[in-house]
């Protein structure tokens, strides 16, 4: 697990968090997993391709989406799924762009696909060679889980270095 | 947070704001951002093709362009409506603020650039910069205010 490309959506993560829900945020319990990912509430995924490959899950349950998507819109809204979901998808946009930004001026390129609500009631592997880790973040809208597994796209990472040398 | 009103200096009426975005929340929060600088919605649309119409039929006084949507992006959106009209104010929102993004936003004739998730005060100094001389702020009794 290379932290220093696990620290810019966790920092975002925590800045999107706060400056959303106009509240302090606590980051709780932080674990490995090497199993497959399964959801605690409605989750959505969003895949990373290029010097950096990985996904980021986030996972809320349906009471803290409609929470978040009250403070999101500035005046409570009513529990539907398509709240729900659009909820995460911005939250997802928004934590995932934060991050790409510092990454991005980090000089790493890569593709992000737009998030997608993740509904395996099954669970999602990891690739074999990456761990996931999960973390929470406690806020007062209620608990925001984020799962990030990421690597660096071997090839271009020996491509980089070898520019960096010359 | 309250805010003096923001008003057209020619005819002292509410600026008029088009907002982009393909989040309804998004639009939903920069809306009621845009009622606490005293302003007025024109439009909204959830896509570049819908922002170049909705541009067209209501010739709002600033735009406020989400970067990434569906079917036609902010930048391309920006950069045709520029070409129509280049009076144009564009203020792009996007929570994907690296440099190479907002260059090529500046370039293609954006004026500025604001990264989400948005705080109303930063979006506020950012309208009156853009609108310059065209707008003046007029402190009211029913001046807005936001959370």
């Amino acid at each position: 697990m290379r932290m220093e490309l696990i620290q810019p959506f966790i920092n975002a993560a925590d800045a999107v968090l706060a400056e959303t829900l106009n509240c302090a945020t606590h980051m709780g319990d932080v674990t490995m997993e090497e199993e497959a990912y399964r959801r605690k509430g409605i989750a959505a995924i969003v895949v990373i391709h290029g010097d950096i490959e990985g996904r980021v899950i986030f996972d809320l349950d349906p009471q803290t989406a409609v929470n978040v998507a009250g403070a999101l819109a500035g005046a409570p809204v009513s529990e539907t799924e398509a709240v729900v979901r659009e909820t995460i998808c911005e939250l997802a946009n928004l934590v995932i762009g934060n991050a790409v930004t510092t990454l991005n001026d980090q000089g790493f390129r890569f593709k992000i696909c737009p998030p997608a609500i993740h509904t395996d009631e099954s669970g999602m592997k990891n690739s074999e060679d990456t761990e996931a880790l999960v973390m929470s973040f406690d806020t007062a809208s209620g608990c925001v889980y984020m799962n990030i597994a990421m690597k660096y796209n071997r090839r271009r990472h020996h491509e980089r270095e070898a520019a960096v040398s010359m | 947070m309250e805010f003096a009103a923001l008003l057209r200096s020619s005819d002292r009426k509410p600026v008029r704001y088009l907002v982009v975005d393909d989040s309804v929340f998004a639009r939903k929060n920069l809306a009621k951002m845009i009622e606490s600088f005293g302003g007025q919605l024109a439009g909204e649309a959830g896509d570049g093709c819908t922002a170049i119409t909705e541009y067209d039929r209501t010739h709002p006084d600033v735009v406020l362009m989400d970067i990434t949507m569906p079917q036609m992006e902010g930048i391309e959106a920006a950069e045709r409506i520029v070409r129509q009209h280049p009076d144009a104010r564009i203020v792009m929102v996007s929570s994907v603020g690296y440099q190479e993004n907002i260059v090529t936003a500046l370039q293609k004739g954006a004026r500025h650039f604001v990264q989400k998730p948005v705080k109303p005060e930063v979006l506020y100094e950012v309208i009156r910069y853009v609108l310059g001389e065209s707008a003046v702020a007029v402190e009211t009794a029913n001046a807005g205010g936001i959370q």
